[in-house]
């Protein structure tokens, strides 16, 4: 039955928040069911939702999908944001791969043991500074356009876009050695869809405060 | 200037070792370049051949690619690997991020020192987690092929996923009479079948040499 997909995730950003800045930015209204609690995990998989007893899961044209990837490249094809042939879609997935690295580092962050937190918010600086961002840079100052592959908003621009934001939250000026990401950034800011996700009231989800972290501790028994 | 794909890694399996198999299993040919020592990936690194600074790489179609993820969609969707739409492609993507979990389990588990190792958990999800999912698929649809009735990237990603499992673990089929047979008929394929040879370019097992020479070029403690 056709109709908004539906997230199923807990009610924050973790692996769901690329999907739903992906579907936000595509202007693809949704709906989201949130595990709040072990049992609502156990029913999920009692019913047979979750391919791999795991979420996220979106349902979507009458897939139950699950993989963040998977979702995330269907979306991408669905929409238009996945290039105009196999070539740019090479340039856009090992592009989204990186920031899905860079991205994976500040995640997990909060579940590490603190006394391995500060290393490791350092080195996830260390990477933004040295690794991710300059790829970036580079390839916006080399061919001088408004996005990364092709002329054309893709994939790649939402997910770095998404991605700069994040950094941004672990320090605040990340950007300042890199003048095309920060005309970037503002850019995409600008976008009518993107500029509405930043908005209060919209699905975007805060950073994991102690109480959500200890919550999905307990539901996914980490 | 076109030719054969070329593979930048480890003389071993690691992350490339999906890649080796998936072009084998299109009948590619492909080149290999070894990383031994420090100063080989340094020089990599200062010719700027590596994007995020990491290996694998692979030469291909005049781009120098990075990201494992995105050089096997490559490669499928250029051969025919990668079903005929895009519901098929969502289902193979499902079907691959599954094994991807499971054999990454294991790939890190050879890097794990050995008394943090976990070897009972890597068959409990295989056998709990994962070879269900693809042992009901093909029970449901009856068909040869995990997708759309044709061969995929997700059969050759499950069947090395099978094989890796069995190597550690070689009764683990014996719940799973559907992909016992699965396996028999994709080692039958004529390119799966030359590529299980000895010789063809698959690499046997990590072992400790293997593991201290990634370290070693890596620099990881």
């Amino acid at each position: 039955m056709a109709g908004k997909p539906k997230l199923h995730y807990a009610n924050g950003r973790g692996k769901m928040e690329s999907i739903r800045w992906l579907l936000a930015a595509a202007g693809v209204e949704f709906e989201e069911e949130f595990v709040e609690t072990k049992e609502d995990l156990e029913k999920l998989r009692k019913d047979g939702a979750l391919l791999f007893q795991q979420v996220p899961m979106v349902e979507i044209d009458g897939m139950k999908m699950v993989q963040t990837r998977a979702i995330l490249s269907y979306i991408a094809g669905k929409y238009n944001l996945y290039g105009k042939d196999l070539k740019e879609r090479a340039l856009i997935d090992m592009y989204v791969e990186g920031t899905t690295d860079l991205m994976g580092m500040i995640m997990q962050l909060p579940f590490q043991p603190p006394e391995a937190q500060e290393k490791n918010l350092a080195l996830i600086i260390e990477r933004a500074a040295t690794r991710y961002f300059p790829v970036y840079e580079k390839v916006l100052k080399d061919h001088g356009q408004e996005f990364l592959v092709g002329s054309r908003f893709s994939w790649a621009d939402v997910h770095l876009f998404e991605a700069i934001l994040m950094a941004e939250e672990c320090k605040p000026d990340i950007l300042s050695s890199f003048p095309q990401l920060q005309a970037f950034k503002g850019r995409i800011s600008n976008i009518p869809t993107v500029k509405k996700f930043l908005q209060p009231g919209s699905q975007r989800k805060p950073p994991a405060d102690d109480k959500l972290i200890a919550k999905v501790k307990k539901i996914f028994n980490i | 200037m076109t030719g054969k794909p070329k593979l930048y890694y480890f003389d071993g399996r690691g992350k490339m070792e999906s890649i080796r198999w998936l072009l084998a299993a299109a009948g590619i040919e492909f080149e290999e370049e070894f990383l031994e020592t420090r100063e080989q990936y340094e020089k990599l690194l200062q010719d700027g051949a590596l994007l995020f600074q990491q290996v694998p790489m692979v030469e291909i179609n005049g781009m120098k690619m990075v990201q494992t993820r995105a050089i096997l969609s490559y490669i499928a969707a250029k051969y025919n690997l990668y079903g005929k739409d895009l519901k098929e492609r969502a289902l193979i993507d499902m079907y691959v991020e599954g094994t991807t979990d499971l054999m990454g389990m294991i790939i890190t588990f050879d890097f794990t020192p050995p008394k943090q190792r976990n070897l009972a958990l890597i068959i409990e999800r295989a056998t709990t987690r994962y070879f269900p999912v693809y042992e009901k698929a093909l029970k449901q649809h009856g068909q040869e092929f995990l997708v759309g009735s044709q061969f995929s990237w997700a059969d050759v990603q499950l069947l090395e996923a099978i094989l890796m499992v069995e190597e550690r673990e070689p009764t683990v089929l014996s719940k799973f009479p559907l992909l016992q047979a699965f396996k028999a008929r994709m080692s039958n394929i004529p390119t799966i079948k030359k590529f299980l040879q000895p010789g063809s370019p698959r690499k046997p097992r990590p072992d400790d040499q293997y593991v201290a020479t990634v370290m070693e070029v890596l620099k990881k403690d």
